[in-house]
């Protein structure tokens, strides 16, 4: 049986949760976890004002209620399973090492920045700044998934270095930007300015999209590395049309105003 | 022991630990595919003078291969890890590399890792890209017709070489049609291969020979035409024309499976023996009996 908080009083202003990851709550007794000590606004508070506590760890954590305005949600957590069933808010698997979390809702803005491993799946929509560097940051996510099933808005994998981010539906604008390294693929419609500044990596889209003038297109061919990609979103759950298999992505290179050695792939199959 | 009309020779083949790696090769038609395996398998019929064996293990349908295009699985041997690492370079760098629309990854999941990919990608002159996908690393090497993608490790893991058996005929004819036979049954069994030509070798080796600088040369005792010259001959009056099937494979238990298969399917009418090759027992690290094999499951002969 898992270990379940339910909330039972909602915050007037964000509650800063990090203590919520089952690296922190995997060895301690109901009494300990209600003590936990977390910041509603600038006022330290005991989870147990505002969380229940029932059941008992056994490698997952399940959150229930409206957690839209509770941050910090498992925070540099490293392993077992967090489950959130319902919205979550900003900074959720913010700095995580490993493990699992799983969003049956919508995620806020700032998913998983500067993840490092493990894996976040959001049955919903997320935010802004999907696995992205915080400001002055020159390094967002480093390693791990983010899989999305719904859509994203902008800047999503900023400063990526290393892991995928998967989006089912559409992505904003600079989708990309300043990417370091690492894949990001969009099942959806990019916004604008995708890519802008992008060192390496490679951002994948099923559909055309708008380039900078700043990326060079290179050719028409069918890489059968995103065959690997495509095989395993199957497996997780994503309807993948056999004809992204078997069309052929346009190839640019670019940003040309940094290294030039990224590229974006889109499908020419639509 | 007999099978219908054929003796079993109550003997062993004595088999050698080798080094094995599986090589999974994908093209956009099995022809393509098959064209690259046909290629890293050729020249390597025995480690004496190829540095390897390989042989074509089995072709795999688009929706089991890696990346859900034709493929076909291939073995390559080698005596120890380290030069298994280098044929693997050289091969899959000459004949995968090389050949339209394919791609090359590792087909074992456990065994001692060699860079074959990470070292490859130099040839990409630095537009080589790696990707991590699914905790398996890639490279993406740009070639003139696109991409080949390989594993950046390919496993390797101890073998076992040399397993045969000796097929003992009347004539040419009734041997070849034996082997013939033998080496389609065992072709359906996994994790073995054949490596000499369409399985069969009809030039088998002793150790040692007259001329100092050889290491090996023909096994004169399964010669017929030396039948009357040499003293220890191994051919009674009547047999006439002798084939070995060699067999390697990724564990002892394949190898003696593909040693009985192939034993019950060769015995035909114009076979009067079945035996297997060894070196007197001091060599090889494993003696694999034939009565033992025959007996070990049920089989139609008689003993």
């Amino acid at each position: 049986m898992a270990l379940k908080l339910r909330l039972h009083t909602q915050p007037d202003v964000p509650l800063e949760a990090d203590c919520i990851s089952p690296d922190r709550l995997q060895s301690l007794s109901d009494s300990d976890i209600s003590a936990l000590t977390l910041f509603h606004g600038n006022r330290q508070v005991r989870l147990g004002d505002f969380f229940d506590c029932s059941g008992k760890f056994d490698g997952e954590v399940i959150v229930e209620g409206d957690l839209g305005n509770i941050k910090h949600i498992g925070s540099a957590m490293s392993l077992g399973k967090l489950t959130i069933e319902g919205d979550v808010g900003v900074h959720t698997g913010a700095s995580m090492r490993g493990g699992e979390i799983i969003i049956e809702g919508n995620a806020n803005d700032w998913l998983a920045p500067e993840m490092l491993g493990g894996r976040v799946i959001v049955k919903g929509n997320a935010g802004h700044m999907v696995g992205s560097g915080y400001r002055g940051s020159t390094v967002g996510m480093q390693g791990g998934e983010i899989i999305v099933h719904g859509n994203v808005k902008n800047e999503t994998g900023h400063v990526i270095r290393r892991g995928l981010i998967v989006v089912g539906g559409n992505s904003g604008d600079f989708t990309g930007v300043n990417m370091l390294a690492g894949t990001i693929i969009v099942l959806g419609e990019m916004g604008i300015r995708t890519g802008a500044g992008m060192k390496r990596g490679s951002i994948i889209c099923q559909h055309k999209a708008d380039m900078l003038p700043t990326f060079s297109r290179s050719c028409v061919y069918q890489p059968a590395f995103l065959r690997h990609y495509f095989k395993y979103l199957k497996s997780i759950g994503f309807s993948i049309s056999d004809s992204l298999l078997t069309e052929p992505f346009e190839r640019w290179c670019g940003d040309s105003v940094e290294l030039n050695r990224g590229e974006i792939l889109l499908y020419t199959g639509k | 022991m007999k099978i219908k009309a054929t003796e079993i020779v109550d003997t062993y083949a004595e088999a050698f630990k080798m080094y094995g790696s599986r090589v999974i090769i994908t093209a956009a038609t099995k022809e393509w595919a098959m064209a690259a395996a046909q290629s890293i398998t050729g020249f390597a019929t025995s480690v004496i003078g190829c540095k390897c064996e390989a042989g074509i293990e089995a072709e795999i349908a688009a929706e089991d291969s890696p990346d859900l295009r034709p493929g076909v699985s291939v073995l390559i041997f080698a005596m120890d890890a380290e030069s298994l690492g280098k044929r693997l370079m050289e091969r899959i760098g000459q004949c995968v590399m090389t050949c339209p629309t394919t791609a090359c990854y590792n087909g074992l999941s456990e065994g001692t890792p060699v860079i074959v990919g990470g070292q490859l990608r130099y040839f990409g002159d630095g537009h080589q890209i790696s990707k991590v996908i699914g905790g398996n690393k890639f490279w993406r090497i740009p070639v003139m017709d696109g991409e080949f993608l390989i594993d950046d490790i390919f496993n390797v893991q101890e073998s076992v070489g040399g397993g045969n058996i000796l097929i003992l005929g009347k004539d040419q004819k009734s041997a070849l049609k034996a082997a013939s036979a033998a080496t389609k049954a065992m072709r359906l069994l996994p994790d073995v291969i054949l490596p000499f030509p369409n399985g069969v070798v009809r030039s088998g080796s002793k150790v040692g020979s007259k001329y100092k600088s050889l290491i090996a040369s023909t096994n004169h005792a399964y010669c017929p035409t030396l039948r009357g010259k040499v003293k220890n001959s191994e051919l009674d009056e009547g047999i006439n024309s002798v084939l070995e099937i060699v067999i390697d494979g990724l564990s002892l238990k394949a190898v003696e499976e593909a040693m009985r298969v192939g034993t019950q399917a060769a015995a035909k009418p114009g076979i009067k023996k079945i035996s297997a090759g060894n070196y007197g027992g001091n060599l090889g690290q494993y003696h694999i009996q034939l009565h033992q094999l025959l007996a070990s499951k049920d089989w139609s002969g008689e003993i």
